[in-house]
């Protein structure tokens, strides 16, 4: 677990747990950019987080997802989470 | 009429018969069967075989790739309808304030597909592996509040769950969301329950054929009925206050001058189903006499039992052999929710083009001394109202009286 999860990790699980997005372009530098406006909603969070605690099998806070709202906010809540 | 003058104006269908209204009258009217033997899932285990799947319907065609991963295909199915009938309807619904944009839709078996295959991943992963869609996608009301969502519909809506009749009732509540301040709203129902789950649970009722022969297997009103196919989809309407389509210019299908229902005493009491009841009750909201209804689009149930209530019920009604009969279900199978709001499409058509369908499939009716039933081939007859009947298992009766654009105030 000592490789850092990074963005391009982030977005792949976004594609694959959310369905191939045909609508919103997570090419760019979304790093800073919200959720909301990614047009992925409080649901559509929940499932990323979820998916990440399976796939790197590490555990979020329970007060995470209420404060995960841009995908720097995941890869600080699973940076942590790793080095626990 | 009891309440404002209401119109339909636009439809989409999502059905056995097609994807698409047009589609789906073409195939009606060549008596095409969209039963088949259950392609989804290995059925050969089980006591029901066939069934009225959807065919060459992809959802990703209709709705992005997210919302096809976010909602099961009863909703799919009904965004390909709604889709359709709102563009029919030339109603773009950026236009209008989302207030006045009302959406009520039937459901009877949930989320099937969505839910079996969260289930699967619970058993065989762990709760972990349970998607978070999960909470709203299977659920009766996914429907209502995913077109509530994507076309910005948020007047009156609601959620219908009368089984069978659903489709019908759907019709009924949307005349309750115009009163309440709504100037159209998107209505009808659909279902797709045809997974192993799904199927084994529609056994429950005891009245699904096991026949395995497409051709023999949903006879109503025939010698040989044995019960009923199960198939998916649906349609949806538009439906409107008269003053407010013809204001904007709106291409009016047909006016909904009718709607009731009932529901059947308990078995036990011996007392006779009230299915005759919310017929009648429809006409009079109709303001119409049953001799001025021009086709009974009749429910159709397929077993014996309920067939002969429904037989008394139009005889007592209109007379013996007084009034043109069909049950273009017949084509799909029982759509459950869909089926009757299908029924409502087709009766538009009908009466647009003046061709009755047929009942597919019958070559022996068991009640040809009291009913005139549209068989073989469509019948040409000047078609200006109709009547759509429909049940629900557990006792629900439903009936809307239809009545063409040009028959409007007279």
């Amino acid at each position: 677990m000592s490789t850092q999860f990074s963005l391009t990790d982030l977005k792949s699980i976004m594609r694959r747990c959310t369905g191939a997005d045909d609508a919103q372009d997570l090419d760019g530098d979304i790093l800073n950019v919200r959720f909301r406006d990614l047009g992925y909603d409080s649901l559509a969070v929940l499932e990323i987080a979820s998916n990440i605690q399976r796939a790197y099998k590490i555990a979020f806070p329970d007060e995470a997802i209420e404060q995960i709202l841009t995908p720097a906010d995941v890869l600080s809540f699973t940076n942590i989470a790793q080095a626990a | 009429m009891m309440g404002r003058p209401t119109v339909i104006t636009g439809v989409g269908v999502a059905a056995p018969t097609g994807v698409g209204a047009e589609a789906h009258w073409a195939n009606l009217l060549d008596s095409k069967s969209g039963i088949t033997r259950i392609s989804r899932f290995d059925a050969s285990g089980y006591h029901v075989q066939l069934a009225g799947e959807v065919h060459d319907f992809d959802a990703s065609d209709h709705i992005p790739r997210r919302l096809v991963a976010e909602t099961d295909h009863m909703t799919h199915l009904a965004f390909a309808a709604t889709q359709e009938a709102l563009d029919g309807a030339q109603l773009n619904s950026a236009e209008h304030s989302d207030l006045e944009l009302s959406v009520v839709t039937a459901n009877s078996s949930a989320g099937a597909a969505f839910g079996q295959r969260e289930l699967e991943k619970l058993y065989s992963e762990g709760p972990g592996a349970v998607g978070a869609y999960m909470s709203i996608a299977w659920f009766y009301a996914a429907t209502t509040g995913q077109l509530s969502i994507r076309h910005g519909l948020r007047g009156p809506c609601g959620v219908i769950a009368t089984e069978q009749a659903g489709g019908l009732d759907a019709l009924g509540h949307s005349r309750r969301a115009l009163d309440k301040g709504a100037r159209a709203v998107v209505v009808g129902g659909s279902d797709a329950a045809l997974t192993p789950y799904g199927v084994v649970a529609q056994y429950a009722n005891g009245n699904l054929t096991s026949c395995t022969d497409p051709g023999r297997a949903y006879l109503p009103f025939d010698r040989a009925a044995s019960g009923y196919v199960a198939g998916e989809g649906g349609a949806m309407v538009i439906v409107e206050d008269t003053a407010s389509a013809t204001g904007r210019g709106a291409p009016i299908l047909g006016e909904l001058a009718g709607y009731a229902a009932t529901f059947d005493p308990h078995p036990r009491t011996g007392r006779p189903s009230t299915l005759r009841r919310a017929a009648q009750l429809a006409l009079d909201d109709a303001q119409l006499g049953a001799d001025q209804i021009d086709v009974v689009f009749a429910d159709g149930y397929g077993t014996s039992a309920m067939d002969t209530v429904e037989v008394e019920t139009i005889a007592a009604l209109f007379g013996r052999r007084a009034v043109p009969v069909t049950v273009p279900k017949t084509a799909t199978g029982r759509l459950y929710a869909g089926g009757a709001a299908l029924d409502v499409v087709t009766a538009l058509l009908c009466m647009r083009d003046g061709l009755i369908p047929p009942s597919i499939n019958i070559t022996d009716p068991a009640f040809d001394d009291q009913l005139d039933l549209v068989i073989g081939a469509p019948r040409d007859a000047p078609v200006r109202t109709a009547l759509v009947l429909a049940r629900g298992y557990g006792g629900f009766n439903s009936a809307v009286v239809l009545r063409r654009p040009d028959s409007l105030h007279q």
